[in-house]
């Protein structure tokens, strides 16, 4: 995994006889540019351009070397990390998603942070079922192949766990864009909206409230009001194009657009109409936000306004020097579209306005730019977004005056790096 | 097909104080029936809805949870490990630490009952009969000092009970109560005074080991110091100063080697083939090569020097392969091999290991 960093596997590197050499006899300095002002000037000719490369030379891999491609070897470090002290069993936990190595909007499939709660179903689409029950005209059961005969929408939509950025309510604890922000990922879905599919069974008047349920073995079940299920509620069966994968819930999933990852049930095997709210563990024992005096928030579905840094940040340093420099991150609300992120290099006392890239699709996420010249100073990074409605990302000294520290979920405040002079990065807090 | 397209966009633009009435269907799907709805719907909830017959006490309970439920959640409900906590942390809710369990911070008893029904024992979710979760439900309620152990939970009774902090929830009024603060127009400059760093994640150092990270951050501060300052020559990752690559070469044919070997191969494989199905093509095939007499694989037309240097003696072992590989003309003047040469003598022991994986 660490093989181009730690050079432990160097030796076992083809790249060829006269490219290492040349890193081993020039060492770091003489390996690139002296960056500075202008075009600089190399001291001697770079042997990776006047000497002719094995890959410029020989034949590469045929087609069929991968019938399902794979990323390049050289970014064999872009993978989802887990947190190990944080849950007893993997079966029952969260990894998180690379976002300091990802650019763009989308989420690859196979970097989509994971959270079970016993473990990954395996099922096969010929087993799968979907049951609609309770107050409905018609009960109904699916197969997969009646499911893909409804009518088919495709929308981007971000999922994030309500517990994203959870564990620095006490103070800046984890250093790593991945560890602090990478419960979150944006694909697009295919599927069939709740308001077609539920439709096929009848909805009887008194139904207010739907049940989803998962098919693994903690039969994962949520509550959810029927005006968001018939909004813009969908199930989904294809992400980014492609079957949806095992770990995100294969073959169905619940997409419950800008609202908390835990809702959008995997493997999802049933949807009951009810009256009232079943309030079942994942909507009481969790996913409740505990606030200073004791109460408690219930139903925080909404995932509101936020943004940060993804380069620099603890685990992408600044590793070019001085001079022309790209900050980039991702913004997102759960209750519509990003209308603009501010960064701020000190800290928060001034802030100035970041370019967004990109498309900008409702309760997405959004990519945002930051060019400047940097000097070595030290940097206090900071971005801040603004959604639609007007919302601006508060700072987490605001969040904590409403809420205290032991809320767990819905941090949605401003993260600090502190960037020195050598362009490592921390995660910090300031005044 | 395009009514029904029109009816989902007509509903789509929709308020929706009562459900929109679809006039059609597809007719997709088929009838549930009784007993497919009743093996899955499971779902409890707080008025009772949903809850089978049948009881369970405590005493049925505290046996059932030492075998079945004490391993993760302790004896007392105290939680092993990162398993959860199930009793205790009364009055904890208000403190630095709280502790959020069943008789601390749970709202509903059904809750209880539904989950332990639907998903426990881990690992052996949908085992208990009813009357085992009614049991096991019972003596947890005895564990958070609920009841007395002479108590009995049964269908009858169970609406009947209140958990404590049942009325410690209210729904969510962030918007009301946040939002007039958090929707004000921002402040752009001079927002603040002066700026302190107040905590750093370093100082706590909980996060995951890194290397990848690490080595950036290495990068980082050799590159600075090597510059005197800030200041730092462009390089890229892949320029670590590198481990001594003798390392793995000497430990012939260990699976990296042959892996590199492997790679290396592809400046070969333009003209040879090798491992199941190779055939003679440009250059001979050269399964078995080491070991064999050069010049010598069935049907190739080798250049006359090469099938003469065979005849006197030459076979192709690990070090005659990687003298003639290291400059094939030079080794063999006037052979057909049209290839410059691998200059590395680690390159060319890895191609020769990974070579001679391949016999005949």
């Amino acid at each position: 995994m660490s093989e181009e960093f730690t050079g432990r596997a160097s030796a076992a590197r083809p790249d060829g006889p006269s490219r290492r050499g040349f890193l081993r006899g020039a060492g770091l300095a003489g390996a690139g540019l002296v960056a500075g002002t202008g075009a600089a000037r190399a001291a001697s000719p770079d042997p990776l351009i006047t000497e002719v490369q094995p890959w410029a030379q020989f034949l590469g891999d045929g087609v069929d070397a991968a019938p399902y491609g794979k990323p390049s070897r050289h970014e064999a470090h872009v993978i989802r990390r887990n947190v190990e002290w944080l849950t007893a069993d993997t079966s029952s936990s969260v990894n998180f998603t690379p976002i300091h190595e990802l650019d763009g909007i989308i989420t690859p499939n196979g970097v989509c942070f994971e959270r079970h709660h016993a473990g990954v179903a395996d099922i096969a689409p010929q087993d799968y079922r979907l049951m609609i029950n309770g107050l409905v005209d018609r009960e109904l059961v699916f197969t997969l192949q009646d499911l893909l005969r409804l009518p088919r929408e495709n929308h981007v939509y971000f999922l994030e766990c309500a517990a994203n950025s959870g564990m620095e309510w006490r103070g800046a604890q984890l250093n790593g864009a991945q560890f602090t922000h990478g419960m979150i990922h944006n694909c697009m879905y295919t599927g069939v909206t709740l308001r077609t599919l539920l439709n096929e069974a009848g909805v009887k008047p008194e139904g207010s409230w739907l049940l989803a349920e998962g098919a693994d073995a903690s039969a994962m079940s949520r509550s959810i009001p029927m005006e968001k299920a018939l909004d813009d509620c969908m199930i989904a069966f294809k992400m980014n194009g492609e079957a949806l994968r095992p770990e995100q819930g294969y073959p169905v999933r619940l997409v419950v657009p800008g609202w908390e990852g835990n809702m959008w049930v995997k493997w999802l095997r049933r949807l009951e109409v009810g009256d009232a709210p079943w309030h079942h563990r994942e909507e009481t024992s969790k996913y409740t936000d505990l606030l200073a005096d004791g109460r408690a928030r219930r139903f925080t579905w909404e995932m509101h306004a936020k943004s940060v840094i993804t380069n620099p940040s603890p685990q992408a340093p600044i590793l070019h020097g001085h001079g022309p420099t790209v900050i980039t991150g991702l913004a997102w609300s759960g209750v519509g579209k990003i209308a603009r992120v501010d960064v701020s290099l000190d800290g928060g006392r001034n802030w100035q306005q970041a370019r967004l890239s990109g498309p900008s699709f409702d309760k997405s996420l959004h990519r945002f730019y930051f060019e400047f010249d940097w000097d070595g100073r030290e940097l206090l990074l900071q971005s801040r977004a603004i959604d639609d409605a007007g919302y601006v990302q508060p700072t987490k000294d605001a969040l904590r005056d409403f809420r205290g520290v032991s809320s767990v979920y819905h941090n949605n405040g401003i993260q600090t790096w502190h960037v020195h002079s050598n362009g490592e990065a921390e995660n910090v807090e300031v005044s | 097909m395009s009514r029904f397209l029109k009816s989902t966009l007509i509903c789509a633009s929709a308020t929706f104080a009562a459900l929109p009435v679809m006039a059609q269907t597809t007719g997709l799907g088929r009838a549930a029936l009784p007993e497919e709805v009743a093996a899955w719907d499971i779902d409890i909830r707080p008025d009772g809805a949903g809850l089978p017959d049948g009881s369970g006490d405590v005493w049925t309970g505290e046996e059932l949870y030492e075998t079945q439920c004490a391993h993760c959640h302790g004896t007392f409900g105290e939680g092993m490990g990162s398993w959860p906590a199930l009793a205790g942390g009364h009055g904890s809710l208000t403190h630095e630490h709280p502790e959020k369990t069943i008789g601390s911070y749970w709202p509903y008893l059904s809750t209880v009952w539904d989950y332990v029904n639907r998903a426990m024992p881990y690992g052996m979710a949908q085992s208990l009969t009813h009357d085992e979760v009614y049991a096991i439900t019972a003596y947890l309620m005895y564990l958070n000092d609920l009841v007395d152990d002479d108590f009995e939970l049964s269908r009858e009774n169970f609406t009947e009970i209140r958990l404590p902090n049942e009325d410690g929830f209210y729904m969510d009024d962030r918007v009301t109560l946040e939002w007039p603060l958090f929707t004000q127009e921002p402040c752009m400059s001079d927002c603040k005074p002066d700026v302190q760093v107040t905590m750093r994640a370093a100082v706590l150092d909980v996060t995951p080991d890194d290397p990848i990270a690490d080595a950036r951050r290495e990068q980082a501060r050799a590159m600075a110091a090597a510059s005197g300052g800030g200041d730092a020559s462009v390089s890229t990752p892949d320029a670590e100063p590198a481990a001594d690559p003798g390392e793995d070469a000497r430990a012939a044919h260990s699976p990296e080697l042959i892996a590199q070997g492997e790679s290396l191969y592809r400046a070969c494989r333009t003209c040879h083939q090798v491992g199941e199905g190779a055939r003679n093509a440009v250059g001979p095939m050269l399964n078995g090569i080491i070991g064999r007499s050069a010049g010598t694989m069935d049907g190739f037309r080798y250049s006359p020097v090469l099938t003469e240097a065979g005849d006197t003696g030459l076979i192709w072992t690990e070090e005659t392969v990687s003298e003639f590989i290291a400059d094939p003309r030079g080794y063999l003047p006037r052979n057909r091999m049209s290839y410059a040469g691998m200059r590395d003598a680690d390159d060319r022991r890895a191609l020769v290991a990974y070579l001679s994986t391949y016999s005949e």
